[in-house]
């Protein structure tokens, strides 16, 4: 039993060592480092482009963890924050796409194509469904 | 017949749709500036090696054109681009503002020293504020700014003579023709 729990006990130093490895970066204000967790988790890192910025190791991604930590403690929203990366590096840089006039079709094609098929189906059962008594009828009749 | 109208054309449309997309991939894996068409972020940095101390002001370079290039010297391509900005020095028809990014001075120093120095001015920005203002996501990238004092053309990626003529020069001197976007 003890085995087993000295086990967790070195796979759970593992695991978080694993994670603060690239961003050893703390804010003083647990309120505020929960923020920057979660911020820095959906920026991505422009150089690595499919890692987040809390994730990647490379100049740049430390560069703009610091820039989120300063508008962090300047009291910006993260919704103020997410747009001071958008106006300099687009909405690419988001992780979490936004809805607008460019990506709109990507958004409702889904919806759309789910209700165009549902009305084919529904066509389809109904004409299956007239059909039917006409199965039933003799040769002649149909000829 | 026309029950298969339906399915053809949706058919139609998928392969169009993906057509356009195989088309435009390559400049996909380069990240189109928000940047264009709005003005220069403004920025006051020290001038490298200056020994006094001197700062410059971007919003000096009102009035003219001019390249913002963003270079290092821990940047290879940047050592490749090097001939072509000397080049463009030489044509006299646009000066060159070098932004030194998160760079030792020295280096920066013997760089140029070893080189030669393209630049009408190089600026150090060693924290990398300027470069993020910018949008700049690796280098070397170099900005065409024009006399208003807006982002016209943003090029990622080495100079070489071909994109000075076609994408610089061609915004800075029209000729008629339409520059290539």
């Amino acid at each position: 039993m003890s085995n087993l729990r000295s086990l967790l006990l070195v796979l759970l130093a593992l695991g978080s060592a694993v994670v603060g490895a690239v961003d050893p970066e703390e804010m003083a204000d647990p309120a505020l480092q929960t923020r920057y967790r979660a911020l820095t988790h959906e920026l991505r890192c422009m150089q690595c482009q499919n890692q987040s910025i809390a994730d990647s190791p490379v100049g740049l991604a430390g560069d703009l963890r610091r820039e989120v930590r300063e508008l962090l403690q300047q009291g910006k929203s993260d919704d103020e924050i997410r747009g001071w990366m958008r106006e300099r590096y687009g909405a690419f840089i988001l992780f979490r796409p936004e809805f607008s006039a460019r990506n709109a079709w990507l958004w409702l094609l889904p919806g759309v194509m789910l209700l165009g098929g549902g009305l084919i189906g529904w066509r389809v059962l109904r004409q299956r469904r007239a059909l039917e008594p006409l199965d039933n009828d003799t040769p002649e009749d149909s000829a | 017949m026309s029950r298969f109208l339906l399915p053809l054309g949706v058919f139609a449309a998928l392969v169009l749709v993906l057509a356009i997309g195989v088309r435009r991939a390559p400049e996909k894996t380069i990240i189109q500036s928000v940047l264009l068409g709005k003005p220069a972020p403004d920025f006051v940095a020290p001038v490298l090696g200056s020994p006094d101390g001197a700062r410059f002001e971007a919003n000096a370079m009102r009035g003219r054109w001019y390249l913002l290039n963003v270079w290092g010297t821990w940047c290879a391509e940047c050592r490749n681009e090097h001939a072509a900005l000397l080049q463009i020095k030489a044509t006299g028809k646009a000066p060159i503002v070098g932004l030194d990014w998160k760079d030792q001075p020295q280096d920066a120093l013997q760089w140029l020293q070893q080189l030669g120095n393209p630049y009408d001015t190089v600026v150090e920005d060693r924290d990398g504020r300027i470069a993020i203002d910018y949008g700049v996501y690796g280098a070397p990238e170099t900005f065409l700014i024009d006399p208003r004092g807006i982002i016209v053309y943003k090029h990622v990626g080495a100079m070489t003579d071909e994109i000075w003529t076609q994408k610089f020069l061609a915004r800075i001197e029209p000729t008629g023709a339409r520059p290539s976007p």
